[in-house]
């Protein structure tokens, strides 16, 4: 099986030769075969060597070959495990951290991505060329773009592993292929001139932690609008003047990737326009659709639990089985018959998704509401509307998911009279620890936590806390969402929130997946013959069970 | 109020507010104007009331305009769309000089009606046929939102996901209600002239910032009407800035953060950023006045406590390793503050100590994070990241309090007072005071072109009224702009010629 992918960003469109249906493990080989006799011829070709010709790539050129299909598979599971541990190590660990480096570089070498130029022809390869990799790089990178342009969602997640990702690779590189990697890709930015510089030279080396005054002396600054360098702005990295961003040399990474991110989304637009012709081959579809699911994870949005839970359990469960982010939320609501907005949402979704009703949530918000300032006719007026909302019953219909642990952590922090966030990352650590001794937690218990908390690992002390309130070892699980937590909790407890709990781990943890998932599970379409697509899946099993 | 009254005929007589009644009596007939007496007695004050012969006097002192009642905004809206809104200004705002095509056409208005009842999607073709709908509608409070890629009043019939919000000025919302555990004079909604001092200074600085730092250079700054100002940049740029860039400004302008849960909500670290630098000299400028003696921040032993809360504990310890003397230098300083009753002496007394400890914990500023802390700039970060976020518009009236959503002059910034910003009851009221002299040669002038009088009437009513100057600041401010159009026009040409 084979197919002629012509990738230009603006039209995408597939040729497939008619051929036997199933691969097998001969003409795979062959495959590799014909492969490598062609890049012989191939080797002097110009285009090559713009291609591949540097370690790191701007993904400006589609390629043009022919893929099996299997290599085609194998090429974007690995890049999908690939930006997965980019995104668990980016909540994890501080991104310029030495774990963190350290850890991706082990990833790269494992599923053998190209990142350093020094790998190239030093040592005697064992393992794919240095070419094989790029290439890999470069193909696998497109074929997810198709799998990830779909929905707005599945862009941003894919556009902030990929920056991230790039991120790591350009900093890592020689400041030499640094510049060559900007020449390759005509990327000039502005220099101010030594005079200019020495003007600012107090603004400089004040806008800037590593930024001292000889090494203003010596370095270029680029000075660019400052809509290209948002990151910076947004933390007060950089001298800003009249619309203009001052960058050192040393962070041109950040002009860099936000030319990145830009051509990269504008890149997704077009893709996603240009799908239905893609979508329309039914051995592409339903890879695609597997590939985009499988690794965004449960998003906590459709329950089996749905109506299990009574209005007058939520105080006893919000003692035993929230997470502390819920539980404030919870007790605020309680005490002062009101939420803000943020709180409304990152509450009222978590309450959607361990299974309330419309009905319910109408009546819970309603009944608590009317205890304060609100009385009933303003909170039909003012707040049943964002209530229906959250469940699609309003505006442009979308029904709302559950914030993940991320999206509480680094979205929208709380602000002057917001009770939402997470308590780890966003309370003083005083108050968080005063709440945890209100909880009865062991004083050894919130050493752990606030240990945790310190070394920004959020999530870990969430879990820690988890452990510590169900008093057992070890929670044996991964935590990502409120919803997640809570159903792990009534696990162990046997509540009415127990029995969602076979389904969430199937998507979320590969690992435990039963080997034969039922057909289901599939979201492809009907007319697929049974036997490719139970092939693929289970080739894509077997790739996420090695996660 | 009297309480039998049979008149065949009801006589009216309020002074200074003859205007207000010729316009009911101007659609009554008898048995309706016993209805309007019975609600204009609600927001009056009724001084005398007696019976001659055939006609009920009704005579009152004249109206202050804090006097303003809700129940009478009904009949005031009709009034004030009508003659006093400043249409042809507002048109030449949103339709930036016809620049951008269909920019008016398919920007989104909301209207919120009686009862609360919330009108989205409204779109206007023209001028007037904004005037007409609005004199239709008498929206109580009218909202701006985004140009969208279609006439918003058309959403339903384009497909869905094509219907997106593509501009909007950069729009900042700041409310006293987030500084209220850093007022000790009011709380909630209220204000006074003290704590009106947070706005002023954060006007300071994001004007500052932004014309310095972003390089705009259209922001109107707006009285919100109660409790709050707000900021549209109206620059060609801020308008095209896409979600990330604004949350970026806004993130970038944002120092106090943390909610509820925290308890310091301002952390310096070296080097201090020269936005930082800028932001403190103002800061520092209105400190004195404004925190220690005007709200009196260690006035009271619970107030002091909460300023010293915002000196973290571990470095008051670190210090006590090489002193022994945090907790008494503590203990000493509340002493201190039992007998010293100067709050300026009691500041200067913490900021000596607090300035101390920077020797051994090198690169703190506590004293200046609790200077930013009572007195920086709090955002709504959610109102500014969003393209299509509604906020009121500049010229609506506050529902609640009658007043006018009107431009402040930054050139008397200092000299603004909420206070005595005309609210609606007030500027209906003076429409029909007698002319002055200079007023009344003006309209002469007009009555000569007698085809255009009733049109230039109805231009010129608000200048008779309290309205004027805000209006002629807002007419300054699109002058600025299209000024600068003026400058691109001719750039454009210029680089045309060259070709």
């Amino acid at each position: 099986m084979r197919l002629l992918g012509d990738w230009n960003a603006h039209r995408l469109s597939y040729k497939v030769e008619p051929l036997p249906q199933r691969l097998t493990k001969a003409k795979r080989d062959t495959g590799t075969m014909q492969f490598f006799s062609r890049r012989k011829k191939l080797i002097g070709n110009s285009q090559t060597e713009q291609l591949y010709g540097h370690c790191l790539q701007f993904y400006g050129q589609p390629p043009i070959e022919n893929i099996s299909l299997s290599e085609f598979e194998t090429f974007a599971v690995e890049r999908l495990k690939l930006l997965k541990t980019v995104e668990n190590l980016g909540v994890s660990y501080v991104k310029t951290s030495d774990q963190y480096t350290k850890k991706l570089d082990a990833e790269f070498s494992n599923l053998n991505f190209p990142y350093k130029i020094e790998a190239d022809d030093r040592k005697p390869q064992t393992g794919p060329s240095e070419f094989e990799k790029r290439r890999k790089d470069h193909i696998s990178h497109f074929i997810l773009r198709l799998a990830y342009c779909q929905t707005e969602d599945l862009r941003r997640w894919f556009i902030q592993q990929e920056i991230d990702l790039f991120r790591y690779r350009f900093k890592h590189l020689h400041p030499k292929n640094q510049s060559e990697f900007l020449h390759r890709n005509n990327l000039h930015y502005h220099t101010i001139s030594v005079e200019e510089k020495n003007n600012l030279m107090d603004k400089l080396i004040n806008s800037r932690f590593a930024v001292s005054g000889t090494t203003v002396d010596y370095q270029d600054f680029y000075k660019v609008p400052f809509q290209d360098a948002l990151d910076l702005v947004r933390t007060r990295k950089v001298y800003l003047k009249g619309g203009y961003v001052y960058i050192p040399h040393q962070d041109i990474v950040t002009i860099v990737l936000n030319d990145f991110r830009t051509r990269l989304s504008k890149a997704l637009a077009l893709t996603a326009r240009s799908l239905p012709a893609v979508q329309s081959d039914e051995r592409l579809q339903p890879l695609l659709n597997h590939l985009s699911h499988a690794y965004v994870g449960q998003d906590y949005s459709i329950q089996k639990s749905i109506g299990k839970i009574s209005l007058e359990q939520i105080d006893p469960l919000s003692a035993k089985s929230y997470p502390l982010c819920m539980r404030q939320l919870h007790r605020g609501l309680r005490d002062s018959h009101h939420l803000r907005h943020g709180g409304r949402m990152q509450y009222g979704l978590f309450l959607k998704g361990i299974g309330l009703t419309l009905d319910q949530a109408l009546q819970f918000w309603r009944s608590e509401f009317v205890k304060g300032k609100v009385d009933a006719d303003k909170f039909d007026k003012a707040y049943a509307y964002s209530i229906r909302h959250m469940f699609g019953k309003e505006g442009k219909r979308t029904d709302y998911t559950p914030y993940s642990c991320m999206k509480v952590i680094l979205s929208n922090p709380p602000s002057q009279g917001d009770q939402h966030g997470c308590p780890f990352r966003h309370s003083d650590p005083e108050l968080l620890k005063q709440k945890l001794q209100s909880y009865k937690v062991s004083p050894s218990g919130i050493s752990q936590i606030l240990e945790l908390v310190k070394g920004m690992h959020y999530q870990l002390a969430c879990q820690k806390y988890f452990e510590l309130t169900h008093s057992i070892e070890d929670s044996g699980f991964s935590l990502n969402h409120p919803n997640q937590y809570f159903m792990e909790s009534q696990k162990l407890l046997g509540g009415p929130g127990a029995g969602v709990k076979v389904e969430v781990k199937r998507e979320d943890n590969p690992a435990t997946k039963p080997p034969n998932p039922s057909p289901h599970q599939t979201p492809g379409p009907g007319n697929l013959p049974q036997e490719v697509e139970a092939e693929i899946t289970e080739d894509l099993d077997s790739f996420f069970q090695d996660a | 109020m009297p309480t039998a009254v049979k008149p065949h005929r009801l006589f009216c007589v309020v002074s200074g507010n003859s205007g207000l009644l010729s316009e009911f009596h101007a659609r009554s007939n008898v048995s309706q104007t016993t209805a309007v007496y019975s609600r204009l007695s609600t927001f009056l004050t009724v001084s005398y009331c007696f019976n001659l012969n055939l006609d009920i006097c009704i005579i009152t002192s004249e109206m202050p305009a804090a006097d303003y009642d809700q129940a009478s905004l009904p009949d005031l809206l009709p009034l004030y769309y009508r003659r006093l809104f400043p249409f042809s200004q507002y048109y030449r705002w949103l339709n930036y000089g016809g620049v951008t095509k269909n920019y008016f056409q398919n920007r989104e208005f909301s209207f919120t009606l009686k009862d609360d009842i919330y009108v989205r999607y409204q779109s206007f073709s023209t001028q007037n046929e904004l005037e007409k709908e609005m004199q239709k509608m008498n929206p109580y409070k009218i909202d701006v939102g985004a140009v969208y890629s279609h006439r918003p009043n058309q959403h339903n019939t384009v497909k869905s996901g094509s219907f997106q919000a593509l501009e909007k000025e950069l729009v900042f919302d700041i409310d006293m209600t987030d500084y209220d555990d850093v007022r000790s004079c009011c709380s909630a909604a209220d204000i006074c002239p003290k704590c009106w001092t947070l706005m002023t200074i954060a006007i300071r600085i994001l004007d500052r910032a932004l014309r310095d730092d972003f390089g705009f250079r259209h922001c109107l700054w707006v009285y919100s009407g109660r409790r709050g100002v707000h900021c549209w940049v109206c620059d060609e740029a801020a308008r095209k800035l896409s979600v990330a860039a604004r949350s970026a400004v806004s993130e970038y302008l944002s120092l106090v953060k943390g909610g509820e849960e925290t308890v310091r909500k301002v952390v310096l670290s070296d080097p201090i950023h020269p936005f930082i630098n800028e932001s403190l000299k103002v800061v520092e400028h209105y400190f004195p006045q404004y925190a220690v003696v005007g709200q009196d921040i260690l006035g009271s032993k619970e107030a002091a406590d909460k300023v010293l809360a915002l000196v973290p504990e571990d470095i008051l310890l670190l210090s006590a390793n090489f002193y022994y003397m945090t907790q008494y230098e503590i203990k000493e300083l509340l002493q201190y503050f039992q007998t010293e009753k100067n709050p300026e002496k009691r500041w200067g007394r913490l900021k000596t100590l607090v300035q101390n400890k920077r020797t051994t914990a090198k690169g703190h500023y506590f004293e200046k994070e609790i200077m930013l802390q009572y007195c920086y700039p709090r955002l709504d970060v959610n109102v500014s990241k969003g393209v299509n976020h509604l906020l009121k518009s500049p010229f609506s009236v506050h529902p609640k309090t009658g007043r006018i959503s009107v431009p402040i002059d930054l050139r008397e910034l200092d000299r603004f007072d909420p206070f005595d910003v005309p609210t609606i009851s007030l500027i209906c009221e003076e429409l029909d005071r007698p002319k002055t002299a200079e007023e009344e040669e003006e309209k002469e002038d007009t009555d000569e072109n007698e085809r255009e009088a009733g049109e230039r009437r109805k231009r010129r009513d608000y200048k008779q009224t309290s309205l004027a100057k805000y209006v002629k600041l807002f007419d300054q401010f699109l002058e600025g702009m299209a000024r600068s159009w003026k400058g691109e026009h001719l750039k454009k040409s210029d680089l045309q010629k060259d070709f």
